[in-house]
């Protein structure tokens, strides 16, 4: 019911910026809002209002996605909003709940296969005012996200024994290469380490590194070097300073961007985004529905406006972007208002409105 | 019945049929020992009253010997006895393979946990089918009667042991002994095949079938089924009763005897009497996947308890015996050579058998005999 | 408890007396921690003999000759001290490593890192203590591996019931061992729904036989998230091959790094003693600046398990005063001490 309550709430004031943003703004982009389940709502106002206060050129079309049996079974997502995203082309989504039915596929999974979202980034940087025992974290993790250990392919060979097959291509690995160091030069970084286990995976992992290595060579300008995934592991844990851009496969990828996260404090403050083919994009925060929590006015929206900060810089609008992360990051470091989750007692609504005042100082 | 039904409770395993048994004991999880590294762990039930104490020196043997064999203590104890006890007992058991236990001291206000009952849950519910033991002249100890060398062969799994009692009219007490025919077979199956293994040249049946002539006939006609198939055995029966008396009268007669449960407790704790007391004298019981090492005969000794006088004999022979089935030679032969030994020709003997030593004058000089073989040892 | 009851004397070491070890240093630094451990069983006069095989794929020593000396050295000893076996990464055609190789004709299936702060050394999380146990014969480390058409690779996963048993046994007969109270799973079930589901299972299987020990299970990216967030929650933990590589090295670096965790792998049979997170570090190579103290404390346990409980003792405690004193520390640890410092320093302390 309360969820029901904050989904028309929410599309009380994403009707009423659209009809106001139409008014006044040329070059303005229309973004797919998934607003998700449980917190989703919630914290999708919050952004709604932050860039609102920002004025962000961004206009929000908000879809519901709820996976539906398509003709022959099949699940998909509802077609508005598939319109929608192939239109947009930009996404920002809150957190999906999968329901807990024989054969329901997992959202996530599906909004990946729908869009060939094959590349997964997570940039990791610590956020000051919120400790934790690591300092100075600045990287970013890009992941693959079509193939690898996660294909799907699994079968059980006699009773007891099972393959699981884990699928490198030439095409996945070449291409997730080349992301990551566009990535690297449009975000200003400077090296790329590929994360492997070549050692171990001579083949299937020697393909993924030797497409790496091929990438770097035509990308001298940015900095390449390649790490064994148990080395990574110990020093990321001993100095995460040392890390820039790290490009990996699926699993890999899975692991080391939720460790990434750990160090800089957890799935509530890491922004994440999904790359796909034809210019799509879908940004997203990682973390769960809390469906604990949900609609009491308590949840954390910095991991779901992050994510959005980074879909202005994808969509080039750095300067706003900038600017809605510093409010963000001030807000945090001052201290005074916080939501429970980050060691203060506020509700999300005042972490909102703090950050809004901020946004419009700077 | 509601013993019955208490003793349901204890485990689900608590199957007497059996082929039923062996079906569930089948589909449940048969997980290998715990041997790791050429280390095994083995469960180790101390027990009551001179349990613990024993075990210690043991334990203390077996460090000194670096034997690569490590102890989980589940206690069982008589004063804090109830279902989990005995059911933690058996689930460590399950899992480590094999056990090394003392006795313990049943609380007879509460009959339900009388230790006698216990034996038979711990038994039943792993299928510890076969009651080994071995009485063997010392020539050390003074006994009446010299060169005894039986090896006593019991059904541990049903017969007059099934807790199946009741009152079917006031005053009138059914108990049922239940004789099968597959455990039958599987009991005089085990003996033959041991007594081929040792060497043995004949194998006794002892029954009572002149008066039991069902139960312990069919007893009787599965082992003479067996023995048709071991025509290198000799093959001879004999009344419970006249056994008995044959044993104190001439006990070198018997070579190895097969016999169903009852009878075996009562001819091994004469057997064990006959070579110098249960002091002496260890107890195997294996089945299908797990072993239960200890003393042959009740010995819990709450009397000399802690008092260092305890004869430390038949633990270390029984250890001797887990270490063997263990496949650990080389420790059992050094650790038993080393105790016979001190008990043959040291003649450092603890009260019990007429001497005037101490349990930890006897551990010492059995570790001395060890060290001078010049094996490798750890520190004293 | 053996150290107390034998007071401080150590027994003298007769020569008929000895434990024979075998000595597998490997690449990188392994040759230059081996001498340390030598060097200090030397001078606390420990009853331990090796015997030294050089195996190496990247020095051209590896041969199948080689690794059935190695293997038949184990067999009679049964028990091993070992480095890095480093695995050049080039693909020559053989999928396999030998260091692959030894620990499945071993059958070591087993490998325990327990992961224990060092007192005196202060990282971002301290007085950690948890026992990592890694499935090392199965899962993603198969060498199996096949292109079926031109750029596209299968790499097998392999998951077994009869080896997730084992696994998950070992670690509970670990935790009872070692009175532990908690073993966890560690997972990607939800994706993996049938390999891993496998695994899953077979440990809830497994859990029901020791009734006194907490069984939970957590998926592999939370655990990593939570290792480096909220390491206290975790006591035993238990995985396939993948996911122990990285949580070895993961929580290796929590209390240090690579030069500070001992590890071992098991089988039934056999025994072999080495560094928690393996790395040759060839870098370091000749320059006398790799941190002794993983491969000692592994020497330690090795000690332990040949029933030498005294001068286990002795061994780490002697690493650990060092340690705890500060004042000769290698590079790694913050210090300036060469290795050959940090070993002499242990050695001055085993007396103490």
């Amino acid at each position: 019911m309360a969820s029901n309550a904050w989904r028309s709430a929410v599309q009380h004031v994403a009707g009423a910026l659209r009809k106001e943003t139409r008014t006044f703004s040329r070059g303005m982009q229309t973004v797919t809002l998934i607003p998700g389940d449980g917190i989703g709502p919630e914290i999708s106002t919050a952004v709604m209002k932050i860039f609102e206060a920002a004025q962000a050129p961004i206009q929000w079309e908000e879809r519901n996605v709820t996976a539906i049996k398509g003709p022959g079974g099949k699940w998909v997502i509802p077609p508005d909003a598939k319109e929608s995203m192939d239109r947009n082309k930009m996404g920002l989504k809150g957190p999906l709940k999968t329901p807990i039915a024989a054969g329901h596929p997992s959202m996530n999974l599906l909004l990946r296969k729908t869009f060939d979202l094959y590349s997964n980034v997570r940039p990791c940087v610590s956020i000051e005012g919120y400790k934790t025992p690591y300092t100075d974290v600045n990287l970013v993790t890009i992941r693959e996200n079509t193939e690898g250990e996660y294909s799907g392919i699994e079968h059980v060979i006699v009773d007891g024994v099972v393959q699981s097959i884990k699928l490198i291509t030439e095409q996945a690995s070449q291409r997730i290469a080349e992301y990551a160091f566009e990535y690297a030069r449009n975000n200003k970084r400077t090296s790329v380490t590929a994360v492997h286990k070549a050692n171990i995976m001579r083949m299937s992992d020697g393909l993924f590194l030797r497409k790496c290595r091929e990438a770097a060579e035509r990308n001298k300008d940015i900095k390449f070097t390649e790490m064994y995934l148990d080395t990574v592991c110990l020093n990321m844990v001993q100095d995460p300073t040392q890390f820039d851009i790290l490009v990996m496969p699926n699993l890999y990828g899975d692991i080391l961007s939720d460790l990434c996260a750990g160090l800089i404090g957890g799935l509530g403050v890491t922004p994440s985004g999904n790359i796909g083919t034809n210019g799509v994009a879908i940004f997203e925060s990682v973390h769960g529905t809390a469906p604990d929590i949900a609609g009491k006015d308590m949840a954390n929206p910095t991991a779901l406006l992050l994510s959005a900060v980074m879909m202005l810089r994808h969509m080039g609008l750095h300067d706003h972007a900038k600017r809605i992360e510093t409010a963000c990051f001030d807000t945090i470091r001052d201290k005074k208002v916080l939501t429970g989750d980050l060691g203060g007692k506020s509700k999300c609504s005042e972490f909102t409105e703090a950050i809004c005042q901020r946004v419009r100082d700077l | 019945m509601s013993l019955r039904h208490k003793s349901c409770l204890f485990d689900t395993m608590f199957i007497r049929d059996h082929k039923k048994s062996q079906l569930v004991a089948s589909n449940l999880l048969q997980p290998p020992p715990a041997k790791y590294g050429g280390r095994h762990t083995v469960t180790l039930i101390p027990g009551d009253g001179i349990g613990p104490e024993l075990f210690s020196h043991v334990r203390e043997v077996f460090r000194f010997s670096c034997v690569p064999v490590d102890f989980e203590v589940v206690q069982v104890n008589s004063a804090l006895e109830t279902e989990d006890d005995i059911n933690n007992a058996i689930t460590a058991i399950r899992r480590n393979g094999v056990a090394l236990k003392g006795e313990s001291l049943g609380v007879f206000t509460r009959y339900t946990f009388d230790p006698a009952l216990h034996r038979c849950i711990l038994f039943t519910s792993l299928d510890l089918y076969a009651n080994v033991m071995h009485c063997q002249s010392l020539p050390g100890v003074q006994t009446r009667h010299k060169n005894i060398d039986i090896m006593i062969i019991r059904e541990n799994t049903e017969g007059e042991y099934s807790s199946l009692e009741h009152e079917s009219v006031s005053g009138v007490v059914e108990s049922l002994k239940i004789i099968t025919r597959n455990n039958s077979l599987r009991i005089a199956e085990y003996a033959f095949r041991l007594a081929r293994e040792k060497g043995r040249r004949r194998v006794t049946a002892v029954h009572k079938a002149n008066i039991m002539k069902l139960g312990d006939g069919l007893f009787l006609q599965c082992c003479r089924e067996v023995a048709s198939g071991y025509p290198d055995i000799t093959f001879d029966s004999m009344i419970v009763d006249n056994t008995t008396m044959q044993l104190v009268s001439k006990p070198q007669q018997f070579d190895v005897m097969v016999m169903p449960n009852l009878y075996g407790n009562v001819v091994s704790n004469v057997c064990a009497g006959l070579v110098g007391g249960p002091g002496l004298v260890p107890g195997a019981n294996y089945g299908r996947d797990y072993a239960v090492f200890e003393t042959a005969t009740r010995n819990t000794g709450k009397s000399i308890a802690n008092k260092n006088i305890a004869n430390p004999t038949a633990l270390l022979l029984a250890s001797c015996m887990m270490l063997d089935h263990l496949k650990l030679y080389d420790y059992a032969t050094l650790i038993r050579n080393a105790v016979l030994t001190t008990m043959n020709e040291t003649q450092l003997h603890t009260a019990d058998i007429g001497g005037q030593g101490t349990t930890s004058e006897v551990v010492q000089s059995i570790m001395r005999i060890i060290q001078s073989k010049g094996q490798r040892t750890a520190e004293m | 408890i053996s150290a107390v009851r034998s007071g401080s004397e150590a027994p003298p070491a007769r020569a008929d007396a000895t434990f024979k070890v075998t000595m597998v240093p490997g690449d990188g630094v392994g040759p230059e921690l081996m001498s340390a451990v030598k060097d200090v069983f030397k001078a606390g006069d420990v009853p331990v003999e090796f015997e030294e095989f050089h195996l190496s794929e990247v020095q051209n020593m590896a041969s199948e000759e080689k690794l059935e000396q190695v293997l038949n050295s184990m067999k009679s000893n049964r028990v091993a001290i070992k480095g890095k076996i480093h695995t050049p990464m080039e693909f020559k055609g053989e999928l396999a490593s030998y260091e692959m190789k030894l620990r499945r004709k071993l059958d070591l299936f087993a490998n325990v890192v327990h992961v224990n702060s060092l007192p005196g050394y202060t990282t971002r999380h301290n007085n950690l203590d948890l026992v990592i146990i890694r499935e090392q014969t199965e899962g993603e480390y198969s060498s199996l591996e096949h292109e079926s058409v031109t750029g596209v690779i299968e790499c097998l996963k392999i998951i077994t019931r009869e080896k997730s048993r084992r696994i998950a046994k070992f670690a509970f007969d670990y935790a009872t061992k070692k009175g532990r109270n908690k073993v966890t799973a560690v997972h990607k079930a939800n994706i993996m729904k049938l390999g891993d589901g496998l695994f899953l299972q077979s440990c809830a299987e497994v859990a029901q036989l020791y009734p006194k020990i907490k069984y939970e299970n957590i998926i592999i990216d939370n655990c990593c998230m939570q290792l480096v967030q909220n390491p206290y929650q975790f006591d035993v933990l238990v995985m396939p091959n993948l996911y122990g590589n990285i949580i070895d090295n993961l929580a290796a670096g929590l209390v240090g790094g690579a030069g500070v965790v001992p590890g071992e792998s098991y089988s039934a049979e056999y025994a072999v003693f080495e560094t928690g997170a393996r790395h040759p570090f060839a870098q370091a190579v000749g320059r006398n600046i790799a941190n002794p103290t993983a491969m000692l404390l592994s020497s330690a346990n090795m000690l332990r398990h040949l029933n030498l409980d005294y001068h286990s003792q002795m061994v780490s405690d002697a690493v650990k005063r060092v340690i705890k004193q500060g004042k000769v520390r290698t590079g790694d640890l913050g210090g300036y001490a060469t290795s050959d410092e940090f070993t002499r320093a242990v050695i001055a302390n085993l007396a103490a």
